[in-house]
């Protein structure tokens, strides 16, 4: 327990986390600071960029094994799964309409992307070592969620519009998933070699972009937080907290099935507990346009990522270590 | 200097829908658009501002062209299909041009 709360508090002492902290206080306190849109942009690329090639150059040094391959179909999965948990949950818990609710849960079976890449400065941090291939489950668990929620939908509502080719295209093609996927293949290819020759520039300064980033996703999640407070029921913050939790209890579950590392588990669980609010969110405005935005935004960006990046992280991370021994 | 009747219409819509619209547009015989950036506002659906959006959910977008008044309602039909579920306004005034064999 001692160890637990050491690495609780150590977390929430890191950088990272108080950077997005003073975002978080400075969008309440309503000051004017504020991240460019388009060095945001840049900062996110940056981040995909180096978290895909590090994966791909780690894979590169370790092979490809069938754990590769058991651990891509339990991402794609668990990406189903867990909207048809989450929408349970929400018709449960909330007074949420069958639309609002589908909507939400399509975002808690995707990822975020930033929440992955801060679990995995937690890990690096920790001394453990992860798979260099969740990378790719994380890629492959960012679109089948949408998919179980227009299911729900169709289920529930048979007027309802669904998934067309343009949309389809959309998700699969968005430019997280070609940069990161993109940045994981050339790291696999290139190896150690290529690692070698950009590691100046996508390993030292990873830390200090990350700090920044998370500096602007603390003023993005505040200001949302802050503008849709009236949307924010108990039930519905209640759930923001509990799905993680129960997501997490999933990729716990994936992760020790398929004898990955105490650092891959972590990853797992992350992946698992993560809510999408980049690719998910424009889904849904184009797919499910009745269902409101503020609901999906302020609960997976105001509730689950601050949850998630300040308790979430080392209570996986202390779980993962625990059950595994690692 | 002589001048020629035109309808100039302005469609401000979620920018997800940006491409669908446009691509509509093009479908009904539109032959020139122009797309603006939409910095914030406020209407039925809740004041919302581009700043601190992560994606382009949550973003707007205007759509304006201007056309010959006899393509109008092809215009608006083609528009109303992709508009009809979303946020958005479409507005139509009338203005002039000089050119008119450009619209």
């Amino acid at each position: 327990m001692d160890g637990m709360l050491s690495l609780a508090a150590n977390n929430l002492l890191s950088p990272i986390i108080l950077f997005f902290a003073l975002g978080f206080l400075a969008a309440f306190a309503r000051s004017d600071l504020s991240i460019p849109e388009a060095i945001a942009k840049g900062m996110s690329i940056y981040l995909l960029f180096a978290i895909g090639f590090k994966g791909g150059a780690a894979v590169a040094a370790n092979g490809i094994d069938a754990t590769l391959i058991l651990s891509l179909a339990a991402g794609l999965v668990l990406s189903f799964v867990l909207p048809l948990v989450a929408f349970a949950l929400l018709r449960a818990m909330t007074g949420l309409s069958v639309t609002d609710a589908a909507a939400v849960a399509a975002h808690y079976g995707s990822i975020s992307i930033v929440t992955f890449v801060a679990a995995s400065s937690v890990v690096s941090a920790s001394g453990l070592v992860a798979e260099g291939y969740m990378v790719a489950v994380a890629a492959v668990m960012e679109a089948p969620a949408i998919l179980s929620a227009l299911w729900l939908i169709a289920r529930y509502d048979k007027g309802a519009a669904g998934m067309d080719a343009g949309l389809m295209r959309e998700i699969l093609l968005n430019g997280s998933i070609v940069l990161l996927v993109g940045s994981f293949l050339i790291g696999a290819i290139t190896g150690a070699e290529g690692m070698d020759l950009i590691a100046p520039f996508i390993v030292a300064p990873f830390q200090g972009v990350l700090c920044l980033f998370l500096l602007d996703m603390g003023l993005v999640a505040g200001r949302g937080l802050r503008d849709a407070r009236g949307v924010l029921k108990p039930g519905l913050f209640a759930f923001g907290v509990l799905m993680p939790l129960v997501g997490s209890g999933f990729g716990l579950l994936a992760g020790v099935l398929l004898g990955l590392s105490p650092g891959g588990v972590v990853l797992f669980m992350t992946l698992s507990a993560s809510a999408s609010y980049i690719a998910v969110p424009a889904a849904m405005r184009v797919a499910l346009p009745e269902a409101n935005p503020s609901i999906y935004l302020t609960l997976s960006l105001g509730v689950t990522f601050p949850f998630n990046l300040t308790i979430g992280i080392p209570l996986y991370l202390a779980v993962a270590t625990f059950v595994t021994g690692g | 200097m002589q001048t020629h009747q035109a309808k100039r219409v302005e469609i401000t819509i979620e920018a997800v829908m940006e491409g669908r619209l446009t691509k509509a547009l093009v479908a009904a015989g539109v032959t020139g658009f122009t797309v603006l950036p939409v910095l914030g506002g406020s209407g039925r659906s809740g004041q919302w501002s581009r700043e601190g959006q992560v994606s382009r959910a949550g973003g707007m977008v205007c759509v304006v062209c201007i056309i010959r008044p006899d393509r109008l309602d092809a215009l608006l039909d083609a528009a109303f299909a992709v508009v009809e579920r979303h946020i958005g306004v479409v507005s139509v005034i009338d203005c002039e041009v000089l050119r008119a064999e450009r619209f």
